[in-house]
Order: structure tokens, then C-alpha cells, then sequence
């Protein structure tokens, strides 16, 4: 038996009240406090086409990271084979990952013993070869280790990029993996997209190195750094200023002392007098017991700060120092010193990023795409409705009522999932409105149909909707299907048409054929309906 | 209202060898252009940088492709965008380097020594590096074939219960080549008009696949219906009923969908026209498709479809 109209009418009662609260927090700006603490209080999300912001996909340079890795490990096997008194042997990396290890042929065992019991995530990747007198070892990265690693790499570069953006100030601010060594960034109503991504991208990897005295500066600029010396630069004058400037070669002793990792906190102290704003760093204990050191044992000597293989300052350490603190000065102005306390606070990226997309929308745009959205869907549907009743009369006013049940549903239910509305989700919306009217133009030229064969209204009526229906779900579950391969395929604005497409196909099935029944049930329960205008 | 009269039998199924054939050359012509010349891709695709500016009073084209030379991007492609005396702008530049995120930075800056900061806004800036272009290319096309093939396929079970695993095949390849022809016409008419592909094209391109094939289960499922209730006729006669039968709920329904893509394309604003566009023309070429190319294919196979 059919449900009776009562039943059915009250369903879809609770529905549409249900639409409507889901609805509220969306278009009535200042919700009472008893609303929010019962009720929903999200209102439609809009992607970052309609409020604007900055959409960035960061690619990690893990194989970057990686060979830092395998190249610590390659001074770690020089140290460990000097302790162990191995002689004549060279340690070289090759091609990114390996490591090649040659050693006359008389040591070669007990080398083997010493990579297999100390450096277990080494593996050899190929059978050694002898030539002569010496024997050649090929090292690398197991494959287990290597995934762990490149996890890790990438996980970590997320943590540090959220603290970052966290430090930086973005409300509901989106970061996440994405793929194998992606990071997805979404900042909405970003104002300064260029600063964000200064921010994000910067590896901000701090190092102490000590200045060789020395050397020849110049020579070594020109010819290159003799062995276990590089030369960085550093600037002098500040950059957009108009004021020229210089770039300055510094001859470093290649060995890090200590990097960025140990600093408990970062402060921006403002400018005195003629010099510029500085970055105050707090070393942890752990940190702090380590710079007492290094400058107890350089007093004298040129500490340099490097940020990022770029020399920022290299004052002479006069004196110890303990308690922890070190300032980085250098040419900056407030604001980059500022974000330079935020990324040296957030800490370094473990491997660079590359930023691999971006799409970044200016608030007036997206201001006016929602206008030019609304205005179609108004345009369109009015239209639609026009037609509609202009073709079925009472029918088609039928179907148009059952269409703005349709959009309610289509809305509250985007409400509802916390779905993002973007600008093609909004056409996605229009579309629906376009296409829902498919259904009742299916049921009505099936009733239409049976009238002429000479049926009574009632079971035009019901032969009309039962004939109608294969019809009507074939064509929605096509459509759906479209969508969501489309979900699966697109990104952000597509995703969010899919999304639409999809919600609006639900609701079209149970408004266009469920609801507007309801209505003719009812009619013909009323009192015997002679006529139908159709 | 009536559109279409009860009783009207216009004898779609013998103009099916001039269909056939035109629809044929059009789309070998089609596939002609996409493999010599190639569809102008967006930078969803092709990867480069594109900024979209809005001054504030009339700018000449040649003024910014002046103030961009002081930054070596003065070959960028700088074109009108939205409407007209909007004073909107597309820069795409193609320029591959290093230093490629930043490059929205240094055209923000030429233009400000030449207009002024406040003379101008950027509106919006989209950047796709290479890989991520080429990512994006193959995803899309996966995604239309794999939904086509999709649609094939459901069609197939569909029918394969009515007529048997063959005939429901027969079916689901009818509608296949249907939808092919869509989307070839589709991206001619695209290549014609001078559209590039984004995502959001390849977004109603799929759409397009979905709801044309709307079409073809009606009118499929209509010949379905016909060839149990009419046992003496002709295969081709009972086509023809079928297409005439559905014909005024086939153009009613594309008819409604076509008024709100109008609204769209007039109204909906540059960004999304080139989606309007697409699916209008899809649309159109979906009704067609489905009553010259879909059931001819249906009636190469055939009385054999009754049993």
C-alpha cells in the first residue's frame, strides 16, 4: 500500500524545516547563543574563487634532503673508520644516494664487518669489485629506509609549514598532504600572497660555521675554496631601498657547529641608532650548553650566521657566552625581520620546496563572481519557471514549486556536509535547475500520453510516474556517474562543480518524482479528479 | 502547450546515411585539427604562469607589453578578458625557469613603476609547474574516456537484461559512439571559437557524457517498450515511432537545460564562459547524436534484436 499524504507530508515537513535551520547561519549574520549551542551554526563554505585567497601545491625536494642524509652518513663512515684505525680508504657519494667506499684489498673484510655491524640501513647495492689491489664497495639506502626517510621528510615539512602559517595569522587555513611528496596549501583571504609564499618556501636552515682569517679571500671567490673551506655570500646594503646592493664573499670553514635546531624561541628587537632591527634567538639547554662551548673555544674568532647558504652576519666573538642567546643582525627591515623570527621559530624545513601550483584569487573577483553566479541563477530559473508553466499550466507549476524545494534541499545540503562552494559549483547549481525539470517533463509527457490513449486521470496519473521512473533514474545515474569521476579527477573549483552536480541529482530524484506525488495523491484522494491540467 | 503534435512521425532513420556521413567528416576533421595544430591548452595544462589585471582607467594593450619588457616579459600574450570597457587583462606567460612562482611578483612590480600601485589590482594569478600540467593533461583525459567507456558499459548492463548480453552490447556501443561524437564536435567547436582547455572545460566535457546519454536510455528504452507492445513492424519503423514518440520530451529537456546555460554564458562571467560554451554546444550535439547516430548504430544489427 502507498503511504497515506499525511505520512508523506509530514516527511517532508521535517525535511524542509531541517533545510532551513541547516540554512539560517548562512544568511542571518548574528546568530542568539542559545542558536549556536543547539543548532548549526557553519555556514556555507565558499571556495577560494569566491572569497579570494591563495591555493598552492608545495612539491618537497626529497631527493634533496635525502642525499644531506647520505652525505651525513658518508662522514660518519670516515669517522667510524679512523676510529677503527682502517687505513687507505676513500669514501665518495655518487649519483645522489650512493656512496662508493674503496679500500685496499687487504682491509676489505674487515671494512665489511664494520659497515654491517655499525651502519645497518646500508645495504650494498651491487656485488664489490676488485681491480688490482683495492676493492670498491657500493653503498645505499635500503629500500625500507628509504621510504621511512622520504615519509618522514615530507611529514615533517608539513608540521613545520603548518607551524609557520599557524605563526603567520590565516583563519581556517587548509594543509595537507597530497600525493606522494605534495603539500596542499589553501589561505583564504590571504591579502599578501607573495609574503605567504616567502614565508612557506623558505628552508630557513641556520648554521654557525667559523670564519677562516686566514685565507685569501678573493682568490678563493675566484678559483674556488681550498679543501674543507667553501665561500658563501653575504649582502650589505638593503635591498629595495634604491641604495646599490653588494654582495660580499665570506671564506668558511665547511664544518656546521650548530644549526637552527636547538632555538626555543626567535623575538624581533626593534633598530637603535644606526642599526637596523634585529632577530633575538633563545637557545633551548641542550643548545645552550653547545653555544657556551663553541664560543668558549673560539674566543676571537668570526662566528658566522648563515640562513639558507647566505651569510647574514659574522661578528667576532669576544668573550664566552652562556645563558643561550644570540642575535642575527643583518640588512632587514621590521617586517622581514619578522617573518624571519616566525621561520626560524617554526624551525627548518627538513628539504626545500618548490612551489608546484598556484592560484590565487583577489577578493574582488570573487566578489564579483558570486554576483555574476547569483544573477544567472536567477536569470536561468526564471526562465526555466516561465517555460514551465507557459508549457504545463498547473503541471508546470507543479514542477516549479517542487523546484524551489529542489535548490532549498540542494543548499541545506551543502550546508549540511560542510561542502565548498566554488564558482562552477555555483553553474553546477544553475544546471541543476536546468536539468531537475527533466524528470517532471519525463512523468508529464508520459501522463500526457496516457490521457490521449484515453485513460482515466488517476491512472494516468499513476501509470504516468511508474512508466516515467527507469527512465528518470537511468538518466540521474548517468549524470551522477559524470560526477564522480569528475570528483575523482578534478581539483579544488571542479570539485566543487562535482559536488553540486551530485547533491543537485539526489534532491532533483526526491523532488521532481516524490514531492510533486504527493501533490497529485492528493488531488485524486480529495475528490474524484475529472480533469488534470497538464 | 504542445510543442511537438501527438501522432507526428518524421522519418529520422532515413536521413541516416547523409548523418552518418557528415557527422563522420566532421569529426575526422575534428580529430585532424587536434593532431596537427593541437587544442590551445590553458595553464591547467600547458603549465606557465597567467595574471589576470584590472585597471582602472582605459589601458592600452601595447602600454602594459611596454611596462612587462623592463622585465624581459614583454613576448607574454596580453589579451582583452571579460567585458567590454572592464578594463580586465590576461598575461600568460610560458617562460620556464627558476624562478617562475615569483614571477607574478615582477609583473606586479613593472606595472606599478609604469601605472602606479594603485592604478591597478591583480585579480587573479594562477601558476601550474610542469609536472603538475602534465599530471593534469593525462587526468583529463583518462577521466573523459574512462567515463564514456562508463556510460557504455551501464547502458550495456542495462539493456543486457531486456535483450541479451549481444544486443545490450549493441546498445552500449551505439551510445559510445554517440558520446564520442559529442565531445568531438564539443572541442571542434572549442578550437573554433578560440577557447583554451582548463579544467573547468574538461569539467562539462564530462557533464556533457553524462547527460547526452540521457537520450539515448530514453529513446533506448522507448524502442525497448515498443518492440513488445508493436509485434508487426519493421525494426527501422519501430525506431522512428520511438525517436518521434520521445521527441518533444528530448528537446523539452535539452530546451530547459539550454535556457539556463544561455543565462550562464551571458551572465555567468568570463571565467566561467568557456564552460557555458562547451556545454551548450554538447548539448545540442548530444539531441542530434542521439537520434541520427545512436539508433542507426541500434538498427545496423538489425530484426535480430527481436527475439
Amino acid at each position: 500500500m502507498r503511504q497515506s499524504v499525511l505520512t508523506r507530508i509530514i516527511i517532508f515537513g521535517i525535511a524542509t524545516l531541517a533545510a532551513l535551520i541547516y540554512l539560517v547561519p548562512t544568511f542571518v549574520s548574528a546568530l542568539p547563543a542559545w542558536w549556536t549551542s543547539i543548532l548549526p551554526a557553519e555556514k556555507i563554505h565558499l571556495g577560494l574563487d569566491l572569497q579570494g585567497g591563495s591555493h598552492l601545491v608545495l612539491e618537497v625536494k626529497v631527493d634533496k634532503a635525502i642525499e644531506h642524509h647520505v652525505e651525513r652518513l658518508r662522514g660518519d663512515l670516515i669517522n667510524k673508520f679512523r676510529e677503527k684505525s682502517i687505513t687507505g680508504v676513500s669514501v665518495d657519494r655518487v649519483d645522489g644516494a650512493q656512496i662508493v667506499v674503496k679500500v685496499p684489498q687487504v682491509n676489505s673484510e674487515q671494512l665489511r664487518g664494520v659497515i654491517k655491524g655499525e651502519f645497518g640501513n646500508l645495504i650494498e647495492a651491487k656485488t664489490p669489485q676488485t681491480s688490482g689491489s683495492s676493492t670498491e664497495f657500493f653503498l645505499t639506502l635500503s629500500r625500507e629506509e628509504l621510504r621511512n626517510l622520504r615519509e618522514t621528510i615530507v611529514d615533517q615539512s608539513l608540521e613545520t609549514i603548518r607551524n609557520r602559517i599557524d605563526q603567520f595569522g590565516v583563519s581556517e587555513p587548509i594543509i595537507q598532504r597530497q600525493g606522494q611528496q605534495n603539500i596542499l596549501v589553501q589561505l583564504p583571504g590571504i591579502q599578501d600572497p607573495q609574503r605567504a609564499k616567502d614565508i612557506i618556501g623558505k628552508t630557513a636552515l641556520l648554521e654557525f660555521k667559523l670564519v677562516d682569517d686566514g685565507a685569501n679571500v678573493e682568490e678563493a671567490a675566484k678559483s674556488g675554496a681550498p679543501p674543507g673551506r667553501q665561500v658563501l655570500y653575504g649582502q650589505v646594503g638593503k635591498a629595495g631601498t634604491g641604495g646599490s646592493v653588494e654582495r660580499v664573499p665570506y671564506v668558511l670553514e665547511s664544518r656546521t657547529l650548530m644549526t637552527g635546531e636547538y632555538i626555543q624561541d626567535a623575538r624581533v628587537r626593534p633598530g637603535q641608532q644606526l642599526q637596523g632591527p634585529s632577530v633575538e634567538l633563545i637557545l633551548n639547554n641542550q643548545g645552550a650548553r653547545l653555544f657556551e662551548q663553541i664560543t668558549a673555544a673560539n674566543v676571537k674568532r668570526r662566528l658566522a650566521i648563515i640562513l639558507d647558504n647566505s651569510v647574514y652576519s659574522a661578528p667576532v666573538i669576544q668573550e664566552r657566552i652562556g645563558g643561550g642567546r644570540a642575535s642575527i643582525t643583518g640588512s632587514f627591515d621590521i617586517k622581514e625581520a619578522r617573518d624571519l623570527s616566525i621561520v626560524l621559530r617554526a624551525g627548518a624545513l627538513p628539504a626545500p620546496v618548490e612551489i608546484a601550483e598556484e592560484r590565487t584569487v583577489g577578493p574582488s573577483l570573487g566578489q564579483d563572481s558570486i554576483n555574476q553566479g547569483v544573477l544567472s541563477f536567477i536569470v536561468g530559473g526564471a526562465l526555466v519557471v516561465i517555460f514551465m508553466i507557459a508549457y504545463y499550466k498547473g503541471a508546470g507549476l507543479v514542477a516549479v514549486v517542487a523546484l524551489l524545494f529542489n535548490v532549498l534541499y540542494m543548499i541545506a545540503l551543502l550546508a549540511g556536509f560542510q561542502a565548498v562552494l566554488t564558482l562552477p559549483g555555483i553553474a553546477g547549481v544553475v544546471l541543476t535547475v536546468g536539468m531537475a525539470v527533466d524528470a517532471n517533463v519525463l512523468i508529464h509527457e508520459r501522463i500526457r500520453e496516457e490521457i490521449r490513449a484515453g485513460r482515466a486521470v488517476r491512472s494516468a496519473v499513476d501509470a504516468g510516474y511508474q512508466n516515467a521512473l527507469p527512465a528518470i533514474l537511468d538518466s540521474n545515474i548517468t549524470t551522477f556517474l559524470s560526477g564522480v569521476i569528475l570528483f575523482q579527477f578534478g581539483t579544488g573549483p571542479v570539485k566543487g562543480f562535482a559536488v553540486t552536480l551530485c547533491i543537485g541529482i539526489v534532491t532533483t530524484v526526491i523532488t521532481a518524482v516524490y514531492l510533486t506525488r504527493i501533490y497529485y495523491d492528493y488531488r485524486i484522494g480529495a475528490r474524484r479528479l475529472e480533469r488534470i491540467s497538464i | 502547450m504542445e510543442l511537438i503534435r501527438s501522432g507526428t512521425k518524421i522519418p529520422f532513420t532515413t536521413y541516416r546515411k547523409q548523418a552518418v556521413i557528415l557527422s563522420t567528416l566532421v569529426n575526422l576533421i575534428v580529430l585532424a585539427f587536434l593532431l596537427i595544430k593541437g587544442p590551445s591548452m590553458g595553464v591547467d595544462f600547458a603549465g606557465g604562469t597567467m595574471v589576470q589585471l584590472k585597471f582602472q582607467q582605459k589601458t592600452a594593450i601595447s602600454d602594459i607589453r611596454q611596462a612587462l619588457e623592463s622585465v624581459q616579459l614583454g613576448s607574454s600574450v596580453i589579451q582583452d578578458f571579460g567585458q567590454e570597457g572592464s578594463n580586465e587583462f590576461l598575461v600568460r606567460v610560458e617562460k620556464v625557469g627558476m624562478e617562475i612562482a615569483a614571477l607574478s611578483d615582477q609583473i606586479k612590480k613593472a606595472l606599478s613603476d609604469k601605472f602606479g600601485a594603485e592604478k591597478f589590482e591583480i585579480r587573479r594569478v594562477e601558476f601550474v609547474g610542469p609536472k603538475i600540467g602534465e599530471d593534469l593533461r593525462w587526468r583529463a583525459t583518462i577521466s573523459v574516456i574512462a567515463s564514456t567507456i562508463m556510460m557504455g558499459v551501464y547502458i550495456w548492463i542495462r539493456f543486457a537484461s531486456a535483450f541479451g548480453a549481444r544486443f545490450g552490447l549493441h546498445f552500449g556501443i551505439g551510445a559510445v559512439i554517440a558520446l564520442v561524437h559529442d565531445v568531438l564536435v564539443t572541442v571542434g567547436a572549442l578550437m573554433l571559437a578560440n577557447y583554451e582547455f582548463d579544467l573547468t572545460v574538461v569539467a562539462a566535457l564530462l557533464t556533457i557524457v553524462g547527460f547526452s546519454v540521457n537520450d539515448t536510455v530514453v529513446i533506448c528504452d522507448r524502442i525497448r517498450e515498443n518492440l513488445r507492445k508493436i509485434k508487426r513492424d519493421t525494426l527501422e519503423n519501430i525506431i522512428n515511432t520511438s525517436i518521434n514518440e520521445t521527441l518533444s520530451r528530448t528537446i523539452l529537456t535539452t530546451g530547459t537545460a539550454l535556457l539556463v546555460l544561455l543565462a550562464l554564458y551571458i551572465l555567468g562571467g568570463a571565467v566561467i564562459r568557456p564552460f557555458a560554451f562547451s556545454l551548450l554546444v554538447g548539448f545540442i550535439s548530444g539531441v542530434y547524436s542521439t537520434i541520427f547516430i545512436a539508433s542507426p548504430v541500434i538498427l545496423l544489427w538489425g530484426d535480430r534484436l527481436r527475439r
